[in-house]
Parts: C-alpha cells; sequence; structure tokens
C-alpha cells in the first residue's frame, strides 16, 4: 500500500519485527552511531544535520542542526538532552508508535544527539498515561547498555552516555520544552520566561537540549545516507524529510502515515486514509494537532508542508490531521477543542488562565441556545487579548479553534443565537468548573 | 513506610539525577502503587527524604492529573472525551459505562471495584473511542468489547483486550 519509501516506520512494517536489539541490528541498526563515533567529529555532526535541513516535529518546526548550535562552545560543565515524548496535542499519535514499535531507533538518534552537543546524560520524559511505552524504552535502554551502545565508554569510544526514562504525570502543558524542564526538575509544570533559552540555561540551569522523539528517530538514517539525500525528500528546501501524519476522525482507515512532506491533503486523506468512512462529504479538518486552526474543503490541494500550511492560515504542527464530516457541528468541535485547553491552561498567566473560562463559558452558553449575538464580539475580543500575551505558546493555540470557526462557519454561530433569540431562552449560565 | 518497603528501587531512582527534587514524581509514583493513591504520610516521607519542605511536595502532586489523593477503585477507568474520539463516539462510551456500572464521572461503584473519570486527550486518537484502566489502554471500543472487558476484569482482575505495543493501521498482509 505505502507507495512512498518508508524511513522511520520501515522497520516495524516488516512482518515479525519486534523491535528488540537483535532485530534492529539485523536492519542495520547501529551502524550509524559505529561509522559515527570516533570518525565524525561532533561539530560535524551537527553540520550534517543542518545540511539535511531537519526542522522539529514537536510542533514549533525550528531547524535541529541550529537549535543544537546555539549551545556554548567553550563551557564546561554538565549538557543535557531531554528527549521530548510527552506526545499529548490531542490527534497526534505517532511518538507512541515510534517508542513502542521501534525504540532502539529511537535510542540511537539519541546517541548521535548526545555526541553531538557533548552531553553524557538524557533523560527521556515520556507522558505518565504511556506505561506500556516506558517499559518498553526501559527495557530497550537495558539491552542497548548491555551490548555498549549505551552507558560507560560507548563502543570504545571514551564516550559516556546515560538514558533515563522520566514519567510525567498527565499535564499537556509539559509538552512545552521549558515547562518540560520544570517538570523534571520536580517542580510544577509551568512554562519559563524566554529568554534566557534552553540552549544556554537549560535543565538544571544547565546548556540543554530537548528534541522531539520523531525528530531524534531520523538522526540514524540521516548519517547513514547523508544530508543530501535527506534534504531532496519531501519540499525541499525548507520541509524536507518525511513526516508520519496521524490521521483520526471520520475517515475510513485512521492511523499513522509516513509521507514525505508536501503531499496535499487530499492524497493524504483520499488515497492513504481511504477517503471518508461514509457517503457524507468532508466539511472540515485540522491540518496539525488541536493546535492548529481548521481548514475547509477548500484547502484540501494545500501541500502538507510547514511553508504552504502555514501560508492557508494554519500550521502544519505535530503533524495530527483530524477529518470531520459533513454534519458536525463546528460550535461543538471548537466548544470541545476549548474544553481542553480550559482543563489544561497551566494558570500561570492570566489572559490564558482567565480567558479560557470566560472563553468556555461563552461557548457553552452559545452551544446550549442561550447566546446572544454580542458573545460573538466577546470571543473575538477575548481571543485578541489571549493570543501572543502569555509566557509560551499555548495562548495562541488555545484561541486557533475558535478564531478558525468563527472566520469560516460563522453563520453556525449565528444560527444557534437565532434560535435562541427565537426560543427566548437566555438564562444566566452557572459558573463553568474545572 | 516507603523507604523500608522499596529502599532498593528508591535509591536506584535517587541516582538518576544529579538534583534530588527531580525525583519527587518517580516516588510519587512508587507511593502510589503502593496504596492505590498518595497518602499525607507518604507525601511527609518524599518530602523529607529529598529535603523539601511539605508544601513544596503538595504544590507539584496537585499540579498533575495523574495523582489520587483519595482512594479510588481497584479499576480505574478514564474514557477519553476529547475532540478526535468524541467525533468517533466517545459520549456513547460513557453513557455506556454509567448504565452498566450506575455511575457517573468521579463516582466509584459500592464494591469498591470501578471508579469512572472522564479525561482529555491520551494520545490514541486514531484508534478512538478509547479508555485507560490502571495501566493499560483499550481502543476501538464497541459495546461489546467493553462488555468483555469488564466481565474479564471482575473475573481475572486484567484482561487479553488490552493495546499492546501500538501501531496503527497494521501492515497489509501481502
Amino acid at each position: 500500500m505505502p507507495k512512498n519509501e518508508l524511513i522511520l516506520l520501515k522497520n516495524m512494517m516488516q512482518p515479525g519485527y519486534t523491535g528488540s536489539l537483535a532485530d534492529y541490528e539485523k536492519t542495520g541498526g547501529y551502524q550509524a552511531l559505529r561509522n559515527t563515533l570516533g570518525k565524525i567529529a561532533p561539530a560535524d555532526v551537527t553540520a550534517i544535520v543542518r545540511k539535511s535541513g531537519l526542522r522539529g516535529r514537536g510542533g514549533a518546526g525550528f531547524p535541529t542542526g541550529v537549535k543544537w548550535g546555539f549551545l556554548p562552545k567553550d563551557y564546561q560543565g554538565p549538557r543535557y538532552l531531554c528527549c521530548n515524548a510527552d506526545e499529548s496535542e490531542p490527534g497526534t499519535f505517532k511518538d507512541r508508535q515510534l517508542m513502542e514499535r521501534d525504540p532502539h531507533q529511537v535510542l540511537e538518534g539519541i546517541v548521535l544527539a548526545c555526541y553531538a552537543i557533548g552531553s553524557e546524560t538524557a533523560y527521556i520524559y515520556i507522558r505518565g498515561e504511556m506505561v506500556l511505552g516506558s517499559k518498553i524504552l526501559e527495557h530497550a535502554i537495558g539491552e542497548a547498555r548491555a551490548a555498549g551502545y549505551i552507558g560507560k565508554n560507548v563502543l570504545g569510544s571514551g564516550l559516556n552516555v546515560d538514558v533515563w526514562v522520566h514519567r510525567g504525570a498527565g499535564a499537556y502543558i509539559c509538552g512545552e520544552e521549558t515547562a518540560l524542564l520544570e517538570s523534571l526538575e520536580g517542580k510544577r509544570g509551568l512554562p519559563r520566561i524566554k529568554p534566557p533559552f534552553p540552549a544556554t540555561h537549560g535543565l538544571y540551569n544547565k546548556p540543554t537540549v530537548v528534541n522531539n522523539v520523531e525528530t531524534l528517530a531520523n538522526l540514524p538514517h540521516i548519517v547513514n545516507r547523508g544530508p543530501e539525500w535527506f534534504a531532496a525528500i519531501g519540499s525541499p528546501p525548507k520541509s524536507t524529510g518525511t513526516r508520519v501524519f496521524c490521521v483520526s476522525g471520520h475517515v475510513k482507515r485512521p492511523g499513522n502515515y509516513e509521507v514525505p512532506m508536501g503531499m496535499t491533503v487530499r492524497e493524504l486523506v483520499y488515497e492513504y486514509a481511504g477517503g471518508m468512512r461514509s457517503d457524507k462529504p468532508l466539511k472540515a479538518f485540522i491540518p496539525g494537532g488541536a493546535s492548529a486552526p481548521f481548514l475547509t474543503p477548500a484547502h484540501l490541494d494545500v501541500k502538507l508542508d510547514f511553508e504552504h500550511v502555514a501560508a492557508a492560515g494554519s500550521m502544519l504542527g505535530s503533524g495530527g490531521v483530524t477529518v470531520m464530516e459533513e454534519g458536525t457541528s463546528m460550535v461543538w468541535a471548537a466548544l470541545r477543542l476549548m474544553e481542553f485547553f480550559y482543563h489544561e491552561s497551566c494558570g500561570k498567566c492570566s489572559p490564558c488562565r482567565e480567558g479560557s473560562s470566560w472563553l468556555v463559558q461563552t461557548m457553552r452558553r452559545i452551544f446550549a441556545k442561550r447566546g446572544r449575538m454580542e458573545d460573538l464580539e466577546t470571543l473575538l475580543d477575548l481571543c485578541k487579548n489571549i493570543a501572543g500575551r502569555t509566557v509560551c505558546a499555548f495562548g495562541d493555540a488555545e484561541v486557533a479553534p475558535i478564531q478558525s470557526t468563527l472566520k469560516h462557519w460563522r453563520h453556525e454561530y449565528v444560527e444557534l443565537i437565532n434560535q435562541a433569540e427565537a426560543a427566548n431562552l437566555i438564562k444566566p449560565e452557572p459558573v463553568a468548573r474545572r | 513506610m516507603l523507604k523500608d518497603k522499596y529502599g532498593k528501587e528508591i535509591e536506584d531512582i535517587l541516582s538518576r539525577y544529579p538534583v534530588t527534587r527531580s525525583a519527587l514524581i518517580p516516588l510519587l509514583y512508587v507511593a502510589q502503587r503502593d496504596q492505590g493513591y498518595v497518602t499525607e504520610s507518604a507525601m511527609q516521607e518524599i518530602a523529607h527524604l529529598l529535603r523539601l519542605t511539605p508544601p513544596q511536595v503538595y504544590e507539584t502532586i496537585t499540579f498533575y492529573t495523574m495523582f489520587n489523593l483519595k482512594p479510588v477503585g481497584k479499576f480505574h477507568i478514564q474514557v477519553c472525551k476529547s475532540l478526535m474520539c468524541a467525533l468517533v463516539g466517545s459520549d456513547t462510551v460513557i453513557e455506556w459505562i454509567k448504565t452498566k456500572l450506575g455511575i457517573g464521572p468521579g463516582e466509584s461503584t459500592a464494591d469498591g471495584l470501578f471508579s469512572l473519570s472522564v479525561v482529555e486527550c491520551l494520545a490514541a486518537c486514531g484508534t478512538g473511542p478509547m479508555m485507560q484502566i490502571n495501566e493499560d489502554y483499550y481502543e476501538q471500543l464497541t459495546e461489546n468489547k467493553l462488555d468483555r472487558i469488564l466481565t474479564d476484569l471482575r473475573s481475572t482482575g486484567t484482561s487479553p483486550l488490552k493495546s499492546g505495543p501500538f501501531m496503527w493501521p497494521e501492515p497489509v498482509k501481502t
């Protein structure tokens, strides 16, 4: 079925592949590490990654090699690598598959990254709910340690790398890199004010790199096959490589599909995910997880890469594509996402903490047919005063569903309010509770 | 005392971090595994072990939703209700559970066997509707499947319907 060459999902798609060390080595696993240690200088590994054009797969899409380059060159003392496995963006479930099915691919990427940035300790911050994933990773780390890929003097090269799994405990915000660091330090997961950036003041105030699971899993392949090979895949020059898109919602075959960046949504939804589940046509989709604004059928031919999705008014984010069929209430959909953001707001910044509760209450009122026409202006006004006025990007994310549905499907809001006014059912709403 | 019972595990956890406070969440998990929830005395002991004040432990534990501060049923059912699961019927799953067990969100059955929580996204959006019971995921729920899971849990304490290492869609056999 796959029409393109798989990179990250290739091993696990082989029949009988278990993800054990023996299986991974049979497919050429840890060759990239063998060919790198003692043969390529750390700075050159960074240069290779930069040349490949690899960008962060967690959501923000920052170039990985450039991020590594921000670490101070002459700093004496520990540095840290954190693997962001807190995958909690609604619509996203790719890291779970990468970790549970092919954990050594991620571990090899982690050791390579540690070598490149000069870190001796890596923490995998995995979301607390993924107990199975953390057990599989722990087991894989044990195998890799026994085989000399992790630990003291890796493969006799003098490199020391320790990798630990650290479970989170159920907070969406801990996927934000500075909140992740706070949480890893044993505190409440409140994002830090930047600057200073983690590259200079990260975990325990030491230089730190935080990279997503999928980003790290790409590294062995880039080292093995060269940056030019990677840079030619996808939608060069700015969106290179493949992306594991997570398709969910009203499609026939939801799931993870690894495709080159730059594929259109239409192709992904209708050819890979089997099209809509019933004869109802597509009404709306989200291209990059809950934080990305909704798009319409008119955007089906938008190419799924960072630039084209941004130009269409949304963002590629974490690659979670959620599809909704005709008949889905957009007010309801935006309210569901708003309830998520309301529940997950960490409470540090007032615009987001208070604003999310206002937005939820107003949205609930409209959806329950108790809304007023001026509520629409209230919503937009609130959104305007949250986005860009918070410490982290959560504020921008939480207004995306409302702003985008109001832009494309304002008539659905108006209709509910008209029904409310006709029935004269306007009553005060009880205070929303978390 | 946790230290008497889990001394070796606690030492192992502490050895992973250069700053002891980082061990806080892992130690709270140890306490929760022991009692099913985190007791006040466990929090005090952990504070003492990590040289923190009890409020420092409390402020952290109350931030994270996965820690229970009160006893929960032997099987803690958590159903995802975020948009992606709701599109494929998670609200119906919640209704089924309400009818079958006679409990609503935040409640436990009288025999202390089941508790129900309605939670936000658990990263299984392609295989919804889904729920987590204790440490296990159960995905692509149907009413039949739910019945079998509840029966299995009642009789054996576990169910073969739980998810293994995740991959979806499964590779096409050629």
